[in-house]
This record gives C-alpha cells, sequence and structure tokens, in this order.
C-alpha cells in the first residue's frame, strides 16, 4: 500500500510518559535521528525531581520536547504538534499544552481502572468524547511490542520495557527518520545483553513497520534538511558544550584544569563529564561540599592552574565567601551556576535565571564579579571560553549563567576549527618588579596599567614568595593595610578593573533589519531562542522590532547605553521578577519594562510575541494584529 | 556499583617530591624564612614560640623556600603565613584545609603547610578537616589549641571545658569539648601528634616527622592564650606539675610517666581501654615489664584513640603527648595525578589534535 507523503516546514513532537518508560532516552534518539538528517532542531527535556516517583501518578510522568524543522529555529516549541503518551497520567499531564487539531499517540495498555484512577481520570477519557478536538491513535503499543518480541523469551515485564523503541520506531517512520544510527546505538548499548538488544531492535523495527502497514495511518510526513551554514555539526546539550569549553579554555590557556564540585542539579553533568577527560590532565575533586569545592579550586588556582567550581544557585549562596576572596585575593577562577527554580531547593529540574542578581551582588562588601551568559545550549561552549579568558587576563573570579534548560536542551552544533578558538596567555610573573638590585623585590599587587590585573606569581617561582589573602591589602605592597584612603582607593580599583573589561568587548550585535524600530528587546541568558521567535512574529506580521541579547551582563558593554538611547521602548523578558530590567534602569535611567515568568519552563514564543506587539502598538500609536498577515507564509513558519 | 583497585601503598617521604636546595648553596636560617611583617600577636602569646621553633626548624628540611606554602584560616594563628618569607596565603574561616587540598593535588612539588586554630578547625572548619584526614592528602596540619576565641575577644571554644564562664556564656558554657587527637584518629588521620608550645625540642621534633610524612599529618599544639585564657596548660607545661600530667608517648617504649616514673599504661581489660596504674613490685602495683608499649604503627588506631581518652576534658590535669598514630595509606593527591598519567599514557596526539577530536566527535553531518 503506497502512503500519501505530506510536506511540512516543522514538527514539535513531545514524548511523554513514566520516569522508567525511557522517556529521556526515546526522545533523544529521536533527536539524534532528526540531526543526522540534516533538520535544524531544538529540545526541552522536562522531568521530576523524585528519580522515580509512584508508578503511573502525575508527579512521574518524564517528558522530552522535540522541535525540528527544514529552516532556522530557536526554541524547543511553545506547544506539541504530536505528543505521545505511554500511560493516563502522561496524557492529563501534558493534554492542556496541546493546541486543538493536536495529534496523541497514546498506548492503550495502561488504561486500566486502576491507572485511571491514578492519573485522577474518573472516567477512560478515550471512551468518551473528551479527545474529540484531537485526532486521536489509540493503540496498544505494549500489546505489539510483547507480541513482536515474544521469540527471544523474555519476561512480560522485559518485554513490555521495550515499549519505548517501539514508539520511536513508529513516530521515525511517521516522520520519515533515518533508522541506522538508533539501530547502532542499540547494539552498542545493549551489547553485554544479546536478549533485550534484540528485543529492542525488533521493538523499533516492529514500531516502523506497524506504521508502515497499519491503516491507522494514512499519511506519513517529510521535514526537509534546513540550509545551514557549511560546516561539520553534532547535537550537543549545555552541560556538554559547556565541559569542552572549559576544557577548549585549558588547552588555549595551557593551564590544567582543576574542577572542585559538589554534586547538583542541574549540574552534575559538567563533573561528570570531566571526570572522563584525564588524559588532558585535567583534576576533578568532588568535594565534601560547596565551600570545599570552591575552596580547592581557589587552591588550584593559586597554585597556578585553571581553577573552577560548577554547581547552581543554593550552591553559589554557599560559596558567597569564598568568592569574596578571590576577589580580595585576584585570582583567577571560574564559578558556574547552572540555575535552576528558586529560592531554597527550589524546582530542582526545572529552568530559571533568577540568580542574576545573587550573581551579581550575593557577597559582603564593594565585591564587583564579571558575569557571562550563554544564550544557547551550543553557546554555552563559547561562554565558557569567554569566561576564562577574563578570568585569566583580569586576574577575577568570573561567573558562568547557564541554567536549566540549556544545560539539558540541546541544538546542532556547529563544530569549531581550533583556529577560531581564542589563545589565551596565562603570563606568568617570573621576575620581582619594584626596585633594583639588592632592592629589588615582587610587590603581588603593582598593576597593569591598561588591564589594572595584578600579576599573578606561581609558587615555585624564587624570588617570588609573597602572601595574599581576604584583609584588605596596601596598594601595590599587598601587606595588610587598614589605611582608610587606601581602602576606598583598593575598593574603587577592584570595581575599575572589572569595568575595564569592557573594553575588551566588541560592539553589541543590534539586530534591527531596517533601522525602523522603536521598540528594543533586551534579553540575556536561555531567553535568546524564545525572544528571537517572538521578535520574528511581530516582523512576520509586518512591524518593526530591535533585538539585543547581552552575553556580558557585568560589565555591560560601553555603548549598551548608547544603544538603549535609540528606541522609546525597551522591553526585558526574563525568567525572573525582572533582575536585568532593575540593574538597566538603574544604571541607564529608562524607563524599560519586564515581561516575566517563573513557572520553571521556557518563555512561549506567541505569548511573547503579544507583549513585543502589544508595546510596538503603544510606541508608534498604531493598531497591532499579529495575525493579520500570515507568518507562515511569510517565512516558512516561526520558531 | 563496582570499586577499582587501588595501587598498595609504598613508603615515601612526604616531602620527597619537593626540591631542594643546590648542592653546596649556602644553608638557609631562621633570618631566610622571616618577612618583613612586623608580628602582631600579644605579649606573651604561646604564637611566638611556633613561629621561632618553625622559623628555626624549617631550614631543616633543606627545601627550596619556594616551595613552600603556609595556608592558615582565621583567627589569631591563622596569622602566621605573612610572618614567614614562603608562598602563602592567609585565606578564610575554616576553609585552609579545602585551599590547601587544590593546592597539594596540583603541586606535587610543594610543601604545603596549613596553620588552624581550636575554633578555625574544629568549628566551622570541622567538616573539611575531617574530610581532608580521611582523604589522606599530603599536607602538615598545625592545630594551635588555646581552648578559647582570641581574635573575637574571649568567647568559649570548641576545646573549651565545659562550664567555662566566657563573655558568651556569663553562666558557664554547656558545649561538651571535642578531644582533637580523639578526633583526628576517629576521622581515619594516618599521622597524628600532640605537642606543647614551650617545648621547642619536643615540637621540633613532631613538626620533622610530621614534614615526613607522606598525607596529612595532624599535630595539635598546646598554645596559651595569656590574654584569655591564661594558664589553661599550666600542668603540663609547670615543672611542679608537668611529669605527672604529661604521658609522653614514644614509639616502641613502655608508655610510663610520673615522678621517677612512677605511673605506667596497660591494656584494661574490663573496658577494652587503657588505664593508669602504679609502676612497682607491689601486690597492687604493675612491673615494669608488663606496662603498654607505644606502638605509633599499629594498623589499628583503637589503642591510640584509648590512650587519647587519656586527655582531661575538663581543667586540664593529665595528657599524654606525642606521636599517637604513624601508618602508611596512599594519599589522595597522589592517586589522583597517578589516574591522570594512567589516562594520558598510550593517548597519542598533541592537546590541541585531541581536543579537536573531542568536541568533533560523537555523531556528526557535514553541511557543505
Amino acid at each position: 500500500m503506497s502512503k500519501q507523503v505530506k510536506r511540512l516546514d516543522r514538527v514539535i513532537i513531545r514524548f511523554a510518559g513514566d520516569s522508567g518508560d525511557g522517556m529521556q532516552l526515546t526522545g533523544d534518539r529521536f533527536t539524534q535521528e532528526s540531526a543526522a538528517f540534516g533538520n535544524d532542531l531544538s529540545t526541552l527535556p522536562n522531568f521530576p525531581a523524585e528519580i522515580r516517583a509512584p508508578q503511573g501518578t502525575l508527579p512521574g510522568v518524564s517528558s522530552f520536547q522535540v522541535h525540528f524543522a527544514d529552516h532556522d529555529i530557536l526554541t524547543p516549541g511553545d506547544a506539541p504538534d504530536v505528543l505521545v503518551a505511554m500511560n493516563p497520567a502522561a496524557l492529563r499531564a501534558n493534554l492542556a499544552d496541546l493546541p486543538r487539531g493536536a495529534t496523541i499517540v497514546v498506548d492503550t495498555h495502561d488504561f486500566t481502572a486502576r491507572n485511571l484512577t491514578k492519573a485522577g481520570y474518573a472516567d477512560n477519557p478515550l471512551e468518551d468524547d473528551s479527545l474529540a478536538e484531537y485526532d486521536v491513535h489509540a493503540l496498544d503499543l505494549t500489546g505489539m511490542t510483547v507480541e513482536a518480541v515474544k521469540e527471544f523469551g523474555l519476561s512480560r515485564k522485559d518485554a513490555a520495557r521495550a515499549k519505548n523503541m517501539f514508539a520511536l520506531g513508529l513516530l521515525s517512520w511517521l516522520y520519515g527518520r533515518p533508522t541506522e544510527s538508533t539501530i547502532a546505538f542499540l547494539q552498542k548499548r545493549f551489547a553485554k545483553v544479546p536478549d533485550i538488544r534484540d528485543a529492542n531492535v525488533t521493538a523499533y523495527r516492529a514500531g516502523w513497520n506497524f506504521g508502515e502497514t497499519t491503516e491507522t495511518f494514512v499519511v506519513s510526513y517529510e521535514v526537509k534538511p534546513a540550509p545551514m551554514p557549511v560546516g561539520t555539526y553534532r547535537n550537543i546539550t549545555g552541560n556538554l558544550a559547556l565541559a569542552y569549553g572549559l576544557i577548549a579554555g585549558s588547552v588555549q590557556s595551557g593551564l590544567k584544569l582543576f574542577l572542585g564540585s559538589y554534586p547538583i542539579t542541574p549540574a552534575s553533568d559538567i563533573l561528570h563529564e570531566l571526570s572522563k577527560h584525564k588524559a588532558f590532565g585535567v583534576t576533578t575533586f568532588q568535594a565534601e561540599d560547596e565551600i570545599a569545592g570552591i575552596g580547592a579550586a581557589i587552591g588550584a588556582s593559586f597554585a597556578g592552574n585553571l581553577g573552577v567550581t560548577t554547581t547552581s544557585g543554593p550552591g553559589i549562596a554557599l560559596k558567597s565567601e569564598s568568592i569574596g576572596l578571590a576577589v580580595m585575593t585576584e585570582l583567577p577562577l571560574l564559578v558556574v551556576d547552572v540555575q535552576r527554580g528558586g529560592p531554597s531547593t527550589g524546582l530542582p529540574t526545572k529552568t530559571e535565571q533568577a540568580d542574576l542578581l545573587q550573581a551579581m551582588f550575593g557577597r559582603n562588601g564593594e565585591s564587583p564579579v564579571p558575569i557571562v551568559a550563554p544564550r544557547s545550549p551550543g553557546d554555552c561552549f563559547d561562554a565558557a571560553l569567554e569566561a576564562i579568558r577574563i578570568a585569566v587576563t583580569y586576574r577575577t573570579p568570573v561567573m558562568l549563567l547557564s541554567d536549566g534548560m540549556l544545560a539539558n536542551g540541546s541544538e546542532p552544533w556547529r563544530i569549531p576549527e581550533l583556529d577560531e578558538l581564542p589563545v589565551i596567555d596565562p603570563a606568568f610573573a617570573t621576575e620581582t618588579n619594584h626596585g633594583d638590585g639588592d632592592d629589588a623585590e615582587f610587590w603581588p599587587y603593582l598593576r597593569d596599567e591598561q588591564t589594572l590585573a595584578r600579576p599573578w606569581a606561581v609558587p615555585g617561582t624564587p624570588g617570588l614568595e609573597h602572601r595574599i589573602g581576604g584583609l584588605e591589602k596596601g596598594d601595590g605592597h599587598g601587606n595588610i593595610s587598614y589605611d582608610p584612603a587606601n581602602h576606598d582607593f583598593m575598593v574603587r580599583t577592584r570595581a575599575a578593573k572589572v569595568e575595564r573589561i569592557a573594553e575588551s568587548l566588541p560592539p553589541l550585535e543590534v539586530d534591527d533589519p531596517d533601522g525602523l524600530a522603536k521598540v528594543l528587546v533586551l534579553g540575556w541568558g536561555s531567553t535568546y531562542g524564545p525572544i528571537g521567535a517572538g521578535v520574528r512574529r511581530v516582523r512576520a506580521a509586518g512591524y518593526h522590532v530591535a533585538q539585543v541579547h547581552l552575553r556580558h551582563l557585568n560589565p555591560f558593554p560601553r555603548d549598551l547605553g548608547e544603544v538603549l538611547k535609540r528606541y522609546d521602548k525597551i522591553l526585558i523578558p526574563e525568567m525572573n521578577l525582572g533582575q536585568l530590567a532593575m540593574l538597566v534602569r538603574a544604571r541607564y535611567l529608562v524607563d524599560a519594562v519586564g515581561y516575566n515568568h517563573v513557572r520553571g519552563l521556557p518563555l512561549k514564543a506567541a505569548e511573547l510575541a503579544e507583549a513585543i506587539g502589544n508595546l510596538v502598538a503603544e510606541a508608534e500609536g498604531i493598531e497591532v494584529d499579529l495575525t493579520a498577515h500570515s507568518f507562515h507564509a511569510a517565512s516558512g513558519g516561526e520558531s | 556499583m563496582s570499586t577499582a583497585d587501588l595501587p598498595l601503598p609504598v613508603m615515601r617521604s612526604g616531602i620527597e617530591s619537593v626540591p631542594t636546595l643546590p648542592e653546596g648553596a649556602a644553608p638557609q636560617t631562621g633570618k631566610d624564612f622571616t618577612s618583613d611583617q612586623e608580628v602582631r600577636w600579644c605579649p606573651g602569646c604561646g604564637d611566638y614560640a611556633v613561629l621561632k621553633a618553625v622559623q628555626g626548624f624549617l631550614p631543616d628540611l633543606g627545601l627550596r623556600r619556594e616551595n613552600i606554602v603556609f595556608v592558615s584560616g582565621i583567627g589569631c594563628s591563622s596569622r602566621f603565613p605573612y610572618y614567614l618569607e614562603t608562598y602563602g596565603m592567609h585565606s578564610i574561616h575554616g576553609r585552609a584545609p579545602s585551599i590547601a587540598t587544590g593546592i597539594a593535588t596540583t603541586r606535587e612539588d610543594l610543601s604545603v603547610w596549613v596553620v588552624t586554630g581550636d575554633g578555625d578547625a574544629l568549628s566551622i572548619g570541622g567538616n573539611h578537616l575531617i574530610h581532608a584526614l580521611r582523604r589522606n592528602v599530603n599536607m602538615t596540619i598545625l592545630l594551635f589549641n588555646n581552648r578559647i576565641y582570641g581574635l573575637t575577644k574571649g568567647q568559649y571554644s570548641p576545646t573549651s571545658e565545659a562550664g567555662k564562664i566566657t563573655k558568651s556564656t556569663p553562666m558557664g558554657s554547656l558545649d561538651h569539648p571535642f578531644n582533637p587527637v580523639s578526633l583526628a584518629l576517629g576521622a581515619e588521620a594516618t599521622f597524628v601528634a600532640r605537642t606543647i608550645d614551650s617545648d621547642r625540642k619536643h615540637l621540633t621534633g613532631v613538626l620533622s616527622a610530621a614534614a615526613e610524612h607522606r598525607g596529612t599529618s595532624f599535630v595539635e599544639i598546646y598554645q596559651n592564650c595569656p590574654i584569655f585564657n591564661d594558664g589553661a596548660f599550666d600542668a603540663v607545661k609547670s615543672p611542679t606539675t608537668r611529669d605527672e600530667a604529661i604521658i609522653p608517648l614514644v614509639h616502641g617504649e613502655p608508655i610510663r610517666f610520673g615522678v621517677d616514673g612512677s605511673k605506667g599504661l596497660i591494656r584494661d581489660n574490663a573496658t577494652g581501654g587503657v588505664k593508669v596504674v602504679e609502676v612497682g613490685d607491689a601486690p597492687d602495683q604493675v612491673s615494669p615489664a608488663d606496662l603498654l608499649v607505644h606502638d605509633a604503627h599499629s594498623p589499628d588506631a583503637t589503642t591510640a584513640f584509648a590512650i587519647s581518652r587519656l586527655t582531661d576534658a575538663g581543667r586540664l590535669h593529665q595528657a599524654p603527648i606525642g606521636i599517637f598514630r604513624q601508618v602508611v595509606r596512599p594519599t589522595y593527591d597522589d592517586q589522583a595525578r597517578d589516574q591522570i598519567a594512567q589516562a594520558a599514557a598510550g593517548v597519542e596526539g598533541d592537546q590541541s589534535a585531541r581536543l579537536a577530536a573531542l568536541i568533533g566527535g560523537g555523531d556528526t553531518w557535514t553541511v557543505a
């Protein structure tokens, strides 16, 4: 039977099931297949903090959303076109996110009275008309899986576990995904357990074949590869890109990487990844607590290494005093904060960007720390290198603010050539720097005139023995000083040093295609995707809006004030209650307005577009109707 | 979860990887280790004696001065690094062991010392101390115990006797004190010793053994604070009482003390611990031949712990002094460096080529 193939420009699929159903793996495999096929893509894993919440319950639902397209896209998508629900709880937990007409593929096997009750359903939604607005494919995926793999003699439970591969096979057929990489993956992953391996491969193929032969699906879809800049690509998550960026920073600076870290969600994967790369001379120290993690990193930096500590918001709170020590001792140090929902333990597995003010001000005294933020998973690589450049060049702790969405989300990443990477010179001090002859001395706080950085003299260097510490330093000689004028001078000098970093930054990239915009949308961090997608929607509807995205939050780029003044209205969307907005308003006296959500999820492009549209209407005194023009027709789909 | 087999311990010196002075170089003196900073402890502070002893002792190691690092926390004793002409860091309260761990793990060629106090090491920094000890990072921790908070002007410390009347405890402190030696032994430290600020010979001997030990050497130094806790250690210092108060520990020798060696230690079968007995030939006395012989090298720390319990928890009248325990166990930093060497062995290509291979790995596709 030959089936109709329909072309689509983009599709958003959400795989949802119980925590133990393997939804993250299923989503990840579908993503890899799509990446290999050449689509642009963006993903959003969403899982509970509990390792195994009670089976079949709403808190136990784990999901993975993948957005893939034949064009450049920026976000994992607001609302799924397709939901794959492996049990009643997964259906109920995700249904509210589906637009009318969305496709639902549901495994009927677990729709028993008991499981329906656990999920909070009084009646079976597959048997009443509550799903009438959707295109529902109710299939016994588990039953078909068990049937397909019975030749391997597995227990019923083990056989049923392959149901996620059956679902993956079906969806892979439906969207014309290449299958080789998943089969190769399964063969490698289960190489030591041949019957499990064969069952998974068979279930995967059975799912594919089911799609092709059944009359349930009369149409399959095609999403062509996206045109992308020339290069070699891989799919990469933010935490992996960040870990690679740290290793690259080590290689590019010739400094040995030392990571002092304490496990914490969602940052632990960076520790796991770096611990695999000891061959690069990387030391990973799993400390007794967050404080020891940064303490050891400071010690390693003092000893002439690239000291790094990785954590999330609660860990930053514990490290605050130590960051202050690194500010005072002016040692290079990288502090990575993979932000999650707060305050306190908050939402460990959900995303947020509410640690900006903590990074900026969360220490005693006047304690300036440069802040760098990546804007997409792949960008974590470049952001890590930039943070290392600043730390080493200016002898200062640097805060790198990633977040849960960047950490676990993925996108195609063009693998850089090594000659594109910055070379970082540690420029260790090797000689005395004050006085001559017998009076020659080493002054640890005698500064470089251009950068205001102090010399970094490493133990083992003869003649440069010196003592540093948390007490105030006398200018130049660095001995303890309680002199009032000296303290005032040193406080201002530390601030000036951080401000000097702005001199090394390129001009802002202002995205204002025709220069007619009156509204500027300013963002930082992982909101880059949703903001860009929202801006595209507004432009596709025929309106003008400009976009600027900050990589450097402290110091701000030198031209930011001038850029802000060019626009009548400034909108700052953030996954917090207005932290960048507060800094921008205070610094530049502009009436920036916020767009703020703290739901533990990325901002939605459609909602953002509406907020931008409202501001455009206000700024230009016009009516704005985002549905007036078909943005689908104009751009081939927003993102 | 599975475990990997780690290498067996090898007897190595704590300073064998640290560069020594070139042959024929002029010998160092205490002056070479004295910085130009004015020492600012109170007159009569025990810290002066320890500083003098350390400055006098460091030349004996014959190490290059630039390869010695002192790290301290916060407190009176933590000003120590400023007065030594070596590399040093006066860090933050309680964190010196963690900072020293980063230094020692990345730099085998450095001799790393931590200077701390009873508040710094046992209160705010207690966690770092016990974890440094169990990891056995190659460094020497000098804990100056004056049983009081000095720098904050006289509050009770975690080693103060219960009931102590201080500024913060006008009706007496309620905390039961730590015995630092018992704590270190409980944390599986491989080198545990106690000495006294005013006994320079003993202090220097213990420092030598501590520097020689590969792993974390923990040395408790009884140190008098003349301002806030004067006389806390008079019993072990005064010529009239010290023979009765000090229980000297010397590896391989019977543990015997008191005027004319009138007392000694034997095992106490009733408690499983040790007890003090009269030495002599009378029926209720114990023959010198039956006294407990001190074995600092015993793989089992039980007896060392039992001996440490003879220290008074209240006002001090009696305390064992010397090296309680000195055993060989692989150090954290040696093993961390070994793992890196093992991972790097047989890996081909320079760092840049391997970086390119790393970031270019995984499932890739090319857009032409």
